[in-house]
């Protein structure tokens, strides 16, 4: 049985003139996804035009064709269903090359970084729990900081749920690289929202910053006895926070998720959640030597040693990575070594990248995993 | 579990009902019934929204006096908090105690599935699902005794029954009943609303007064107060016993909310839960719906449906 012609082939069979082009344009969402078929398309003048996405394990850099006689440009993928993926556009002009969003479709994620342009193929749909719900009392977002004896100033924020009181008791969250989480990730929103629908308890979040992530990140002692010995007592003796392990919770993500597990590594017990989204777990089978360079090699060195001996050193586990990561194999490597050690271990792999989304869009069944909310107590 | 009221002692009737919150019928059910004088409420499980109970008030007529259980157990627990120390280290217990319970249970469920999609002789399938189902009311019944033991601990050790600070509470919400001929138990949290309810002893101050329950109220008076959810965020959910209620309706398991909290298309999972919970009988409370009890006998059903063994659900037989 032939396939249905994709629409920009159909468009090619036409030997399209300008307003046809334009009348393609109009009509059409872009990329287009017509199934697992996605179509990438530029208009403009150019040398050359580039897809560069952010997918591991396809060429990153991916020549469109234009179409004879037109500046219309395109490129079709095959990109499996529930897909999310960021991209730009490389155009090669006079000379020099430029990358771009894709002006053609409104679809943007921030990051540290910029924006890209965003690709959603079929399935994936953006999750509920990260727009602003008017029903949504929220909570209260403050700056905090704090002098730390072993690493100095420390800055960031402090969230209370809406309905804060004192004479209760309350959940500990502490977010490594907290203002990405709430920049990039909506993270407070989605805190507002999961409370409000009963599927995480209240719980006060501190949103960590490091100005030198890469190295206090990578197991240093100093940073885990920052978090378990200074942050911890101090936010208990002015806030009611449970003093029990299952009440405590590290995340982070990339080098924030080593971060969370090496200091729940050094002090074991004391963390009784970890939520550890597309953590940098490098390692090697033999020799020391990694292919990501030497940012990683204190990493590689702690993975290493975890691997010779794992342990328990919490309660509850969830690990989650985007397949289009590449370390998505470090990431699926660590599940059944967790979980080996008795620890309750969680791991969601889904069809995204190493990006804030894909860490936002898994918070809910993470955080409800770690923290189940009261939603299995309350009958209205 | 806590021994049913047997006899005269119980209520007269008891009335269950759906989700009020939007289109109440509690009005409809009192007049029913003939209630005509004030009426006892009960919002304990709003807990610090206890009081904003204007619109209760409005829908019964100004008849209404709320017991204010939640607030007497702030009150009580600032007045005396050697009392609030151990009950909180109860509370820890029993939180405890519903972790380890809830890491059994999911295996039990999880095998219980499993055994019952494998091929094999259907008589020793059969059997062995049977086992499944035996496993897991041992877990709850073990579960439930624990909880039973930490409570009765708890009240001998620090003499409720005595204690001043409890006394001059429960003699109030005596005399508040005594006033009134009915008891309205509204829903919100069950663990907040049971603890509230068994702190002030109201199980033995009913009497004989009609009771009227909605969701999580009706689970509260029941013999086992079961959590459940078939679609929670964080993964199938596992339906587990949090502790004995009132059991003011014995022989029922009560599940409100059904429209979001139950996948009634998958019968395997419905035949289960009545099996694992037999021979009590599985009643669902949707919004709007309403049964009552009458000394076992159920009459005046409108939209409550009963879980069956076959995995459909019908309305529950008389």
């Amino acid at each position: 049985m032939s396939r249905l012609k994709l629409a920009i082939e159909e468009l090619i069979a036409s030997k399209p003139d300008q307003s046809a082009i334009h009348a393609f344009l109009s009509g059409h969402k872009f990329p287009i996804v017509e199934g697992s078929s996605v179509t990438f398309v530029w208009l403009g003048h150019a040398e050359g035009v580039n897809l560069r996405h952010f997918i591991f394990g396809l060429e990153t850099s991916n020549p469109l064709q234009r179409i004879a006689h037109t500046d219309l440009w395109h490129l079709t993928m095959e990109i499996p269903h529930n897909s999310r993926v960021e991209y730009k556009l490389e155009i090669h002009r006079g000379g020099n090359s430029t990358w771009i969003e894709d002006p053609l479709n409104p679809n943007r994620a921030r990051d540290p970084f910029g924006a890209n342009s965003v690709l959603q193929t079929e399935g994936y749909s953006v999750p509920t729990f990260i727009d602003a719900d008017p029903d949504a009392r929220p909570g209260l977002l403050e700056p905090w900081g704090f002098d730390s004896q072993v690493l100095g100033h420390r800055s960031g924020h402090l969230y209370l749920p809406a309905r804060f009181r004192r004479s209760r008791q309350y959940p500990l969250l502490v977010v490594h690289d907290g203002s990405d989480y709430l920049n990039y990730a909506g993270m407070k929103t989605v805190l507002d929202n999961l409370i409000h629908r009963l599927e995480i308890p209240d719980l006060i979040v501190a949103f960590t910053d490091s100005s030198d992530r890469l190295r206090e990140y990578a197991n240093d002692e100093r940073h885990a006895r920052f978090l378990t010995e200074e942050l911890v007592p101090n936010l208990a003796a002015r806030l009611p926070l449970y003093d029990r392990p299952q009440a405590r919770c590290l995340m982070g993500a990339s080098f924030g998720a080593v971060a969370a597990f090496s200091t729940a590594l050094r002090f074991p017990g004391f963390w009784g959640r970890l939520l550890l989204q597309s953590g940098s777990f490098a390692f090697t089978d033999i020799g020391k030597s990694n292919r990501r360079g030497p940012l990683f090699d204190r990493v590689v060195e702690f993975v290493n040693s975890y691997r010779a001996e794992p342990k328990a050193v919490s309660e509850r586990v969830f690990v989650s990575c985007g397949v289009y990561e590449s370390l998505i194999y470090e990431n699926r490597s660590m599940v059944p070594l967790l979980s080996s050690t008795g620890m309750e271990v969680r791991f969601v792999e889904t069809r995204d990248g190493h990006n804030w989304e894909n860490w936002r869009d898994r918070l809910r069944e993470g955080l409800s995993w770690l923290y189940p909310g009261p939603l299995m107590f309350i009958y209205e | 579990m806590r021994s049913p009221p047997t006899g005269p002692t119980g209520p007269s009737a008891v009335v269950l009902l759906g989700a009020q919150r939007f289109s109440p019928s509690l009005g409809a059910a009192v007049s029913a019934l003939g209630v005509t004088g004030k009426i006892a409420t009960i919002t304990a499980g709003w807990q610090e929204r206890e009081l904003e109970d204007d619109e209760l008030t409005e829908h019964l007529g100004g008849r209404a006096v709320n017991l204010r259980l939640h607030a007497r157990g702030e009150e009580l627990f600032k007045a005396d908090p050697e009392l609030r120390d151990a009950h909180r280290q109860r509370q820890e217990s029993l939180r405890h105690r519903q972790d380890f319970y809830r890491i059994r249970l999911e295996f039990e469920l999880e095998a219980e599935r499993v055994i019952r999609q494998r091929s094999a002789p259907p008589e020793i399938v059969t059997d062995e699902a049977d086992g499944s189902i035996e496993a897991i009311r041992d877990l709850d019944a073990r579960h439930l005794g624990l909880c039973a033991r930490i409570r009765n601990d708890f009240e001998s050790r620090w003499h409720l029954a005595d204690r001043d600070s409890v006394q001059s509470h429960r003699a109030e919400i005596k005399d508040i009943v005594d006033g009134c001929d009915a008891v309205a138990i509204a829903g919100g949290h069950v663990a907040t609303l049971v603890n509230r309810l068994t702190l002030f002893g109201l199980g033995g101050l009913i009497g004989r007064r009609v009771v009227f329950a909605w969701s999580g109220g009706a689970m509260a008076i029941s013999e086992r107060i079961v959590l459940f959810h078939d679609d929670p965020p964080q993964g199938p959910g596992a339906s587990e016993i949090l502790d004995a209620g009132l059991a003011l309706i014995p022989g029922v398991v009560v599940l409100p909310q059904p429209e979001t909290r139950l996948r009634l298309d998958r019968k395997e999972r419905v035949q289960s839960l009545v099996r694992r919970f037999a021979p009590a009988r599985c009643l669902t409370l949707p919004a709007r719906s309403q049964v009552t009890w009458k000394a076992g006998v159920l009459s005046s059903v409108s939209g409550v449906t009963e879980l069956c063994l076959d995995g459909e659900q019908r309305e529950p037989k008389r």
